[in-house]
């Protein structure tokens, strides 16, 4: 394939990239942005350019030894659930923006130990970021069948070219925040987009490669089963091999935490922890795919080429062998992805550690004090610009001096050794709470001198000098000091046996450190932070215990240095109103000096952020001892604060049961005087006519006729009657309402009760010729009160008589048994009672407005004390709502 | 002398049958009215001198009739006199301030009310 066509094509492919970074960038909320499946795709970053080619050279020259590298991630994913969750949360919590400041905070903001670890995780990466371009570069030259494209320099080099448009991608989408813990959506989308591309398009050649240059996997099995050495690629054939296996596990279970790169991606990108649910079987679902087809690539390879052919590269060989460039060309690209994603990922993670635990905190931070916060966003942004181009071009330095020699698997291999020194200050950091920092960074300086001494010098001594006299031989001679078999281990293969020597000295340096020596109170206080991150992230600010004298004008003045004055200002007042703070308080306290260095670490790292805040507050030491005391204090504080709120919602509810109870009594004063003036005016009413009529008839010079004296007698007569019928009936409601009457229960006859009630009513019926209808004529007994129930029918029957018209009236009585109850209904065919009464008609002088215009008589009660009547039976009164003609009275009453 | 005219208008027939006996007595031509919207419909045709109004009435209340009465350019010259049973200080000032001439109370005695009409309307 022509030199510049490919070229046209990755460019092409990248300007894809570009585009979709872009659109997520810009959806960032999005979606398809925030999902499991991205994520997931996203973790697939662990698949760089040495999956995708060296495994491959493995399987063929070392048969299943690069299973390891996939097995670990599959074994360590199960345990993401627990693990995971508790770095993203305290990631989340305290604003970290790399695995160097989760660390070092982890260690009381030790500035040293971020330092360390960002220079370790330097010189793991950059051989690693090496190797990508080194890919790049070789695959490249197989697909023009170009002889190696180094010596030609630097400028004529197009992995060079390759390497700047990485730095420029990196750079873009990398540094548009300040605040380093802000998401990336723009690289993760890539991310998982070229996750995608690399796996489909394996999955292809694997498939090309089985199916098609060969009759199945059976085939290729047959035929590499003829081969000598066979037994060695499909067997671990000693116990040394299994120990091997089992080291070399160990040391990609650690890589898939540890490497600067997938911290980035597992728990700083991560913006949900559900999407953890989905990942821990998907992941390794994308790992066992991408390993299906490696063992039969590498076979094939092998059969097709002999020993002619750089293994690593059998997925291009194989397809241009037979003439299909397209997907050689497919798998390039893939591989490209592979890359891409390493590189970019990488230099971004690195890039942070760089500029906010190395560059920031060992010089940067007069300067910052001095500038203007416009400045300062500037100045963090392009050290941070810097640092991505400067890793990158140290990389291809690297690849273009050193990495001819080294094999990418190798590269790989090293780089996995260095970072697994982070383990235990980091795994058990997290479950331990004495870890010190001091035994972090002795055991880290220990482990990383004994794996450059066991792998990385040997290595380099021999791919440069081709001798092997230190390997063989040891230092000055000394057999116990061999570097690939230490004090006579010499069974493990050299990175197994690094880890294996680096890692134990590590950890029994860590802990003998930790134990022996007593911690300072700060670091002391982050590992409660740590350990206890469940408990403490329930005290928010309040889990810094600071003692001292801190202005809040002064921690106020730094913040606008680096967030700007609207920021800062927006935070406080956050900070304040969430603490009931008043806005105007001038001292500061532990919260808002812990709220406040959480607010840096964002931008410049946590140590940075200490020693800022520490420079402008003054603080007093506190002993360990009272630390301890003090969180155990506000844990306390915090529990009883939580009694007191649900005490004071209990309160609350009190106070407005009694307000309600309150505005009951107000309403029923006043009705009590409603009820009062209305007695009153319907007391009156009788006794003024009594007292006219009796004033007339007294006068002696009144010649007053006698047909006249004998109406105004009669009419006292039936205003003494409705006086005392008035008084009776006030008597009898009061009675009632205030439950003083107690019902006479005993079992009566319906039947009899309603013919009692008619005779009491039937001379007045007669005399206005109404009919009076009893429908009904079957004995039920049940049990009541009979007077009080003759009450009710003899009020409902005269109500019915008052709105009958003379003559035509008809009056209906009838009764039913209803659900464990008896109904009865007084019907009449009178004017009827307008729907907009039946809400008030039992109210207490309430009278309809559509009866008679000769005033009715009665005392505007009856209906209210009938009703109350029922009520006391248990039962129910109603008026039938919707009847065409006169109305219907209805009550229920129970017999259980 | 101009026979006075009166309009009784109260709701209790007992306590009109003694006001319409005493005020005939005096001379006076008395029209009844069962409610404020009989009332109305007499004033519609009659002016009498002074209107005799209770205020807790079906339908049109004593206040209502005076309302209309106070915007009948007709009946200007008609005076108006409550009686009723209402006797609070609020419900007597209410009465006044909607412009009734007198606000005389219920029980009460025949005669104070005959010479409180007949003063008022001299």
């Amino acid at each position: 394939m022509s030199n510049y066509l490919l070229v046209i094509i990755i460019f092409c492919y990248l300007a894809v990239l570009f585009y979709i970074a872009f659109i997520a960038e810009k959806n960032a909320k999005s979606k398809w942005v925030n999902n499991p499946y991205i994520y997931t795709l996203s973790l697939a970053v662990y698949c760089s350019a040495w999956t995708y080619y060296g495994s491959i050279g493995t399987a063929a020259n070392s048969g299943v030894e690069f299973l390891p590298i996939y097995l670990g991630p599959a074994i360590a994913v199960p345990i993401w659930i627990i693990l995971l969750r508790k770095i993203i949360r305290i990631s989340k919590q305290h604003k970290i923006s790399s695995i160097a400041d989760f660390i070092s905070l982890r260690y009381g903001n030790n500035r040293f130990l971020g330092a360390l670890i960002t220079v370790l995780c330097i010189t793991a990466t950059v051989p690693y970021i090496s190797l990508q371009l080194k890919a790049v570069a070789d695959t490249f030259s197989i697909m023009t069948n170009e002889p190696h494209p180094i010596g030609l320099g630097m400028f004529d080099d197009s992995t060079f070219y390759i390497a700047l448009i990485l730095a420029i991608f990196a750079t873009f989408f990398g540094t548009q925040a300040t605040d380093a813990s802000e998401k990336h959506k723009g690289i993760v989308t890539t991310v998982a987009f070229e996750s995608l591309l690399k796996l489909t398009f394996f999955l292809i050649i694997g498939i090309y490669v089985t199916y098609y240059l060969f009759d199945g996997t059976e085939d290729i099995y047959n035929k590499i089963s003829s081969e000598p050495n066979f037994d060695s690629l499909i067997k671990l054939p000693t116990l040394e091999s299994g120990f091997n296996w089992f080291f070399m596990l160990m040391l990609s279970f650690t890589a898939i935490f540890l490497l600067p790169r997938q911290f980035q991606i597992s728990v700083l990108e991560n913006s949900r922890e559900k999407h953890l649910k989905k990942a821990i079987w998907m992941f390794p679902l994308y790992l066992l795919l991408f390993n299906v087809f490696v063992i039969f690539i590498a076979w094939a390879g092998k059969l097709t080429f002999g020993e002619n052919a750089n293994a690593e590269y059998y997925t291009l060989l194989l397809p241009l062998n037979s003439g299909h460039t397209f997907l050689a060309l497919l798998v390039f690209l893939g591989g490209f992805s592979a890359v891409i994603s390493m590189v970019v990922v990488s230099t971004l993670a690195l890039s942070k550690m760089i500029s906010n635990n190395l560059i920031i905190p060992y010089g940067f931070l007069d300067k910052f004090i001095k500038a203007k916060p416009e400045e300062n966003a500037l100045y963090i942004k392009n050290i941070r610009r810097i640092s991505i181009f400067t890793i990158i071009i140290l990389a291809y330095f690297f690849y273009t001096n050193f990495s001819i020699e080294l094999s990418l698997y190798s590269i790989g291999l090293i780089s996995f050794v260095i970072v697994a020194q982070l383990a235990p200050s980091f795994f058990i950091g997290l479950y331990w709470n004495r870890g010190s920092s001091l035994g972090s960074i002795l055991g880290i300086l220990l482990g990383f001198a004994i794996s450059t001494y066991t792998l990385i010098l040997p290595f380099t001594i021999e791919a440069f000098t081709g001798g092997s006299e230190f390997t063989d031989l040891g230092l000055f001679g000394i057999a116990a000091l061999k570097p690939y078999a230490l004090f006579g281990i010499d069974f493990l293969s050299p990175p197994a046996h690094a880890f294996f020597w680096s890692l134990s000295a590590n950890i029994v340096c860590y802990l003998t450190i930790s134990v022996a020596f007593k911690g300072h109170y700060r670091e002391r206080n982050y590992a409660e932070m740590f350990v206890d991150s469940k408990n403490y992230s329930s005290l928010q600010d309040n889990a810094l215990v600071w003692k001292g004298e801190a202005y809040v004008a002064d921690i106020k003045n730094v913040l606008t240095k680096f967030l700007g004055e609207a920021r800062t200002q927006r935070a406080l007042q956050l900070f304040f109103k969430k603490y009931h703070i008043p806005s105007d308080t001038q001292m500061a306290d532990a919260r808002l000096i812990n709220f406040s260095e959480k607010l840096l670490t964002g931008s410049i790292g946590g140590a940075s952020a200490k020693i800022l805040i520490a420079g402008v507050v003054k603080e007093q030491e506190i002993s360990l001892t009272e630390v301890l005391k003090i969180l155990e204090e506000s844990k306390e504080t915090i529990s009883s604060n939580k009694a007191l709120q649900e005490k004071s919602i209990e309160l609350t509810d009190l106070t407005g049961k009694l307000k309600e109870a309150n505005e009951e009594l107000i309403v029923k004063d006043k009705q009590k005087d409603e009820f009062l003036d209305t007695v009153a005016h319907e007391l009156k009413t009788p006794i003024t006519g009594i007292r006219a009529a009796s004033e007339l008839l007294m006068d002696e010079n009144d010649d007053m006729p006698p047909e006249i004296r004998q109406t105004f007698l009669k009419n006292i007569v039936s205003d003494s009657d409705r006086l005392s019928r008035l008084i009776n009936n006030i008597l009898d409601f009061e009675k009632l309402s205030t439950g003083r009457q107690q019902l006479n229960l005993k079992k009566h006859n319906i039947q009899k009760t309603l013919k009692k009630a008619i005779g009491n009513i039937q001379h007045i019926a007669a005399k206005k010729e109404i009919k009076i209808v009893n429908l009904n004529s079957f004995n039920f007994e049940l049990p009541y009160d009979e007077d009080r129930i003759l009450q009710v029918l003899t009020n409902l029957l005269s109500n019915s008589l008052k709105f009958c018209e003379s003559e035509k009236g008809v009056i209906t009585l009838d009764y039913k048994l209803g659900n464990n109850c008896i109904e009865v209904y007084v019907k009449d065919n009178g004017k009827g009672i307008p729907d907009e009464d039946i809400n008030y008609i039992f109210d207490k002088f309430y009278q309809s407005k559509n009866q008679n215009t000769i005033k009715p008589q009665g005392s505007g009660l009856g209906l209210a004390i009938s009703k109350q009547i029922i009520e006391k039976h248990n039962g129910r009164i109603w008026l039938e709502k919707g009847v065409k003609v006169g109305s219907t009275f209805g009550f229920k009453l129970p017999f259980n | 002398m101009k026979t006075k005219k009166i309009l009784i208008v109260d709701d209790e027939p007992n306590i009109v049958m003694t006001l319409e006996y005493a005020f005939k007595k005096k001379d006076f031509e008395v029209y009844i009215a069962r409610d404020g919207g009989e009332a109305m419909h007499i004033l519609e045709t009659s002016i009498p001198d002074v209107v005799l109004l209770d205020i807790m009435m079906p339908n049109v209340d004593g206040y209502q009739t005076l309302e209309h009465i106070k915007k009948n350019e007709a009946l200007k010259n008609t005076k108006v006199v409550f009686l009723t049973a209402k006797n609070k200080i609020s419900d007597i000032e209410k009465g006044l301030k909607l412009g009734a001439d007198k606000y005389l109370t219920k029980p009460f005695s025949i005669k104070k009310i005959v010479s409180e009409i007949l003063g008022l309307l001299n």
